[in-house]
C-alpha cells in the first residue's frame, strides 16, 4: 500500500487525505492543529472578485488565469476544478452543497452585505439574494456578535444586480440552550441538534414571520444533524429560514470539519493532531521520511509521498521575519515572494498586500519547484494556501484552490502508483 | 513572588489569535455552564495573572485534559497556562487533604495492598464510601480500582536485572506505573508477555511513582521529588540503550514531557535521557511492526468488534492512535473509534465530590456509544479512564494489550 503523508488539516489536506483513502492509500494526516476550517464560513468561493464582483466564475476563470500564468488557478481552472467540485459535491451530500460555477450565489454576511460565492450548503443558499427577497433578520438574545438591526440595515442598501432590492426587517428571540449566560454559537447548534429545542426556538420564529419573509438566523441550526435540523426548524416555524454565517466559532465550516474528517476515518485514514511537521529525509529526489516532533522526540515517519498543505500566513505555513524574509518554516521550500519585491505591504488594513501571495511555486502536477522551474522532490505536492500567487480573501478563491489542489495532488499520487 | 511559568509556555500565550478553536472542543466548558472554556481563563486571563492572585476561579474546573492545547493552530500552551495557574492558586488557597491524598497513589496502594480482600470490601460499601465522601471530599460513585493482593513488582523480582546486560535477546525495560504495580497487576503481566512474544527481554527495576498526580493537584515540589527519583532509577537502563515501554498514557506522557515543561525540568540529565528513550506500548508495538518485527504470524482470528476510546492523554503523545493500528492487524476484530473527546475522569478529577457530576457529564457521549456497540467490553489505554468508563456503563473495559494477548492465545 503507498504511504502518504499529508501535512495539515485544513480544507487543502482534508480533500486531499480523503481522496487518496477513497483510491486506496495508506494515509495520516499531522497537523499542528486543526485548520481553517472552523473559522470559515463553509461557503466554497471559487472566484468572487476579479477585482469586480464576478457572476459567472467558470466562465471568468478563462480570462483571467490567461492574465495570471502564476496564480494557482493556472494549473487548476477547468477539468481539475470541475472534477474536484463534482466530488466534493458527492462526499459533502449530508449538508447538501448547491450551486456551480455557471454562476455565484450572493448570500447575506452577518454584516448585510451580498457575498459572491459558487456553493453553499442548502440552508445557505436558501438566503439566496439574487432577484431580491423580503426577509427578517432575527438573532438570538444570548448569542453575542451578531446584530440583527444592522444586518437589516445594510441589506436594505446592498448593491444587486438588476437593481433588485431587499426588504428587510429585523428582530430578536429569547430561546437559549444556558439561560441567563451568554452563549457561544457552538453550544446553540449542540443543543438545535435535538428536536425538543428546535421545538422552542420554531414556537418564537411562528410569532415573529410574516407570510412572504425568509428568516435570516445566525448559523447555529445544529452540528451534526444540519441538514435535518435546518429543514425541520423550517418545517415547525412554517417559513424558509435561511443561516447567515456568524464570526468564529463558524459552525457551518465545523460541519464541514466534521464531515470530513469522519469521512476520512470510515475510508481507513488516520489524523494525528497536535505534533508539527519539522522536516524530510531524503535522497536522489525523493523524499523517505517526514520529520514529526511529537512528545518525546523527532521521529521519521517514511513516506512514499507527501503532501504540503500548512496554509498561508495565517495558519504558518508561511513566515515573515524582521528582516523581511519570507520563508516556508516546515521543509524549508524556495518560496515565490511578494511580486515586484519589497516587502510587499500595503500602508493602511484594507489595501493590497502582495505579500499575502507569497507561498511555494509548482509544476502542473502540483510539485513544488525550485527558481529554475524544476521539482524540488520528485514525491511531494503542495495544496491549499501554501501554494504561491493568490489573495484569497480579496479574490474569495481560498477554497475553490483548497478542493481543486487538493484532489488533483491525491489523483496524481494515485496515478503515480 | 516570581513567575514560575516556564517562559516559553507562557511566551506561546501571545501567538494566541482568538480564533475560538480551543473553545468548541473542551469537553468541559461543554458540560457545563460554570466553566468559560480554554481561550478565556487560559491566554486571556493570564495577561492578569502576572504577580499575585488569579483574578477568576472558574480556572478549577479545567480537568487539565489536554485537548485545547493539540488543537490550537498557534501553538498557544493552553492546558500548560491553565495547569500552572491552577497549581499556584491552590499553593494561595492551601490544598485539601482530600487532593493530597488522591495525589498520591502510593501511599493508597501500599496501605490496601497487603490487605487487600477487606480494602476491596470497604471500598464498594454505601456507608463507607459516603463516610468517605463526607469527611474527605472523595464523591461516593466514583470509580475506584481494586486492590490487588500482591503488588506488580512482588511478583517479578526476578526481572530486576541491571542496565546493560549482554543477553541473547534485545531487553526492554516496562515502566508499570502505580495503577499497574497496586491495582491492575494483569494489565502489566499481559504487557510483558505480549512484548516477550515479540521476542523481547522485559527488565522490569525497581520504580516509584512518576509524580503525575501530586503535579494535577497542584503539589509541585513533591511532584519534582518524585520525578527526579523515578528518572534516576531507570535513566541508567536509558543510557545503557534500552528502550522503557509504558502501559501508562498519562504516566508515560509525564516522562516524555510534561514533567520538563509543567513542572519546569527541562534541565534534569536523568529524565531527558529517559524521556528520550520513552514509548507507549502501542506506539511500540506499532513500531516494531513499522519495521517488520511484530509477530502478527501468531495472531489468531478475535471475531468481535470492540469500541475503543482514545483517553486525551494519549492524544498528548502525538504518535495518533497505534492501538487501533494494532487491533485491525488481529484478524476478525473490528475496533470502532468512539466518536467523543473525553470520557471525563482526567486522572483524579471525576473522583472529587463536587467535580463528579461534570466529570459525568463530559463522559456521557463516551459511555452512550459504548453501551449502545451491546459489546461485551470496552478498549482503552489509560487505566483510570477505564476504571471510570466501566463503571459508567457496567461494560468492562481493558487495555488494548489484552485484545493482543487473546489473540495470541496467551489467556
Ligand atoms: C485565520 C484565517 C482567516 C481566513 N480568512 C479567509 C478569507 O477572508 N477569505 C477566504 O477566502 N479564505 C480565508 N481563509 C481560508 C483559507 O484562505 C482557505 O480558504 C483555505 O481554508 C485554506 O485551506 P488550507 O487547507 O490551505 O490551509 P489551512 O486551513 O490554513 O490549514 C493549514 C493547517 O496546517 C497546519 N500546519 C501548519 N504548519 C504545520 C506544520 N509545520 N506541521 C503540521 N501542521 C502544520 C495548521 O495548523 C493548519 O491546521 C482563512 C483562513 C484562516 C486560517
Ligand atoms: S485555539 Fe489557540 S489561537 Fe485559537 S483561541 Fe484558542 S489559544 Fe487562541
Ligand atoms: S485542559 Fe481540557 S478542560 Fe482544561 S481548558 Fe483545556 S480542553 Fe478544557
Ligand atoms: S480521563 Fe481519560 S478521556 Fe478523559 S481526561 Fe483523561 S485521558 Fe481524557
Amino acid at each position: 500500500m503507498t504511504r502518504v503523508a499529508v501535512i495539515g488539516a485544513g480544507l487543502a489536506g482534508l480533500v486531499c487525505a480523503l481522496r487518496l483513502a477513497q483510491g486506496g492509500a495508506d494515509v495520516t494526516v499531522f497537523s499542528r492543529g486543526t485548520g481553517g476550517l472552523h473559522l470559515t464560513p463553509g461557503m466554497i468561493d471559487v472566484l468572487g472578485y476579479a477585482p469586480e464582483r464576478v457572476e459567472a466564475p467558470g466562465e471568468t476563470l478563462a480570462g483571467w488565469v490567461a492574465a495570471r500564468p502564476e496564480h494557482p488557478y493556472a494549473q487548476l481552472a477547468g477539468a481539475p476544478l470541475e472534477e474536484a467540485l463534482d466530488w466534493f459535491r458527492g462526499v459533502a451530500a449530508p449538508l447538501r452543497y448547491g450551486g456551480d460555477l455557471a454562476a455565484n450565489m450572493l448570500l447575506p454576511t452577518a454584516a448585510g452585505v451580498a457575498r459572491p460565492t459558487a456553493m453553499a450548503p442548502a440552508g445557505m443558499a436558501a438566503g439566496d439574494l439574487r432577484g431580491g427577497r423580503r426577509v427578517v433578520a432575527v438573532g438570538l438574545r444570548a448569542l453575542k456578535d451578531f446584530f440583527p438591526a444592522y444586518l437589516a440595515d445594510n441589506l436594505r442598501r446592498a448593491a444587486l444586480p438588476g437593481g433588485a432590492a431587499v426588504e428587510a426587517r429585523h428582530a430578536v428571540a429569547t430561546w437559549s440552550p444556558r439561560p441567563g449566560a451568554d452563549v457561544q454559537g457552538h453550544y446553540f447548534a449542540r443543543a438545535l441538534d435535538e428536536p425538543g429545542a428546535r421545538a422552542g426556538l420554531a414556537a418564537e420564529l411562528r410569532a415573529i414571520v410574516e407570510p412572504g419573509e425568509t428568516v435570516l438566523m445566525p448559523a447555529v441550526l445544529g452540528m451534526r444533524a444540519s441538514a435535518e435540523a435546518w429543514e425541520d426548524l423550517c418545517e415547525r416555524a412554517g417559513a424558509p429560514i435561511a443561516e447567515v454565517p456568524t464570526l468564529p466559532p463558524c459552525i457551518p465550516g465545523m460541519r464541514l470539519n466534521l464531515l470530513l474528517t469522519r469521512a476520512l476515518g470510515e475510508a481507513g485514514g488516520r489524523m494525528v493532531v497536535g505534533p508539527e511537521a519539522v522536516g524530510v529525509d531524503g535522497s536522489g529526489g525523493r523524499i523517505d521520511a517526514v520529520r514529526i516532533r511529537d512528545a518525546a522526540r523527532v521521529r521519521a515517519v517514511p513516506a512514499d509521498h507527501v503532501v504540503l498543505a500548512t496554509g498561508g500566513f495565517e495558519s504558518g505555513g508561511v513566515e515573515l521575519d524582521s528582516y523581511g524574509a519570507v520563508r516556508e518554516p516546515a521543509l524549508g521550500l524556495p518560496v515565490a515572494g511578494p511580486p515586484g519585491g519589497g516587502r510587499g505591504l500595503g500602508p493602511r488594513h484594507l489595501d493590497e498586500h502582495p505579500l499575502m501571495a507569497a507561498g511555494v511555486r509548482v509544476d502542473d502536477r502540483l510539485r513544488p519547484v525550485d527558481a529554475s522551474g524544476a521539482p524540488v522532490w520528485g514525491n511531494l505536492r503542495a495544496a491549499g494556501s501554501i501554494i504561491a500567487g493568490a489573495v484569497p480573501w480579496r479574490e474569495k478563491s481560498g477554497e475553490g484552490i483548497a478542493i481543486a489542489a487538493g484532489h488533483r495532488a491525491a489523483c496524481t499520487i494515485l496515478e503515480d502508483t | 513572588m516570581a513567575h514560575p511559568l516556564h517562559d516559553a509556555v507562557r511566551g506561546s500565550l501571545d501567538n494566541c489569535v482568538k480564533c475560538t478553536i480551543c473553545e468548541t472542543y473542551c469537553p468541559v466548558s461543554a458540560a457545563t455552564p460554570l466553566f468559560p472554556g480554554p481561550k478565556y481563563v487560559g491566554p486571556q486571563a493570564e495577561r492578569f495573572r502576572g504577580e499575585g492572585p488569579s483574578p477568576d476561579d472558574s480556572l478549577t474546573w479545567c480537568s487539565s485534559c489536554g485537548i485545547c492545547t493539540h488543537v490550537c493552530p498557534q501553538g498557544v500552551k493552553i492546558a500548560e497556562i491553565n495547569s500552572i495557574a491552577k497549581a499556584e492558586m491552590a499553593a494561595e488557597r492551601g490544598i485539601p487533604l482530600r487532593d493530597r491524598l488522591i495525589a498520591r497513589p502510593t501511599l493508597a496502594g501500599r496501605l490496601g495492598a497487603p490487605v487487600a480482600p477487606l480494602a476491596n470490601r470497604l471500598a464498594r460499601n454505601r456507608l463507607v464510601r459516603a463516610a468517605v465522601e463526607r469527611a474527605v471530599g472523595v464523591h461516593r460513585r466514583a470509580a475506584l480500582p481494586t486492590w490487588a493482593g500482591r503488588t506488580f513488582q512482588s511478583r517479578t523480582r526476578l526481572r530486576r536485572q541491571p542496565p546493560g546486560r549482554p543477553g541473547e535477546r534485545p531487553a526492554v525495560v516496562y515502566f508499570h506505573g502505580c495503577a499497574a504495580n497496586y491495582y491492575e497487576t494483569h494489565t502489566a503481566e499481559m504487557a510483558v508477555r505480549v512484548l516477550e512474544m515479540q521476542g523481547l527481554d522485559v527488565i522490569v527495576p525497581r520504580q516509584g511513582c512518576c509524580g503525575l498526580p501530586l503535579q494535577s493537584n497542584g503539589l509541585y515540589p513533591a511532584a519534582r521529588h518524585y520525578v527526579r527519583r523515578l528518572a534516576g532509577s531507570l535513566a541508567p537502563y536509558a543510557r545503557a540503550g534500552h528502550d522503557i515501554v509504558s502501559t501508562s498514557t498519562s504516566c508515560g506522557l509525564m516522562l516524555k514531557r510534561e514533567a520538563r515543561e509543567i513542572l519546569d525540568m527541562e534541565d534534569d540529565d536523568d529524565l531527558r535521557a529517559v524521556s528520550g528513550r520513552m514509548y507507549d506500548i502501542c506506539e511500540y508495538l506499532a513500531l516494531m511492526h513499522e519495521r517488520g518485527e511484530l509477530r502478527t504470524d501468531l495472531l489468531t482470528p478475535l471475531d468481535m468488534e470492540v469500541p475503543y476510546h482514545a483517553p486525551c492523554q494519549l492524544r498528548g503523545h502525538g504518535v495518533g492512535t497505534p492501538a487501533m493500528d494494532l487491533m485491525r492487524l488481529i484478524p476478525g476484530l473490528r475496533p470502532r473509534q468512539v466518536d467523543a473527546v473525553c470520557c471525563g475522569v482526567a486522572g483524579t478529577y471525576g473522583l472529587k465530590r463536587e467535580k463528579y457530576d461534570v466529570a459525568m457529564a463530559v463522559g456521557e457521549p463516551v459511555f452512550g456509544q459504548v453501551r449502545e456497540s451491546g459489546a461485551e467490553l470496552s478498549v482503552c489505554d489509560s487505566e483510570t479512564c477505564r476504571w471510570h468508563i466501566a463503571e459508567a456503563t457496567g461494560v468492562p473495559s481493558v487495555h488494548p494489550v489484552a485484545m493482543l494477548h487473546r489473540s495470541y492465545g496467551l489467556g
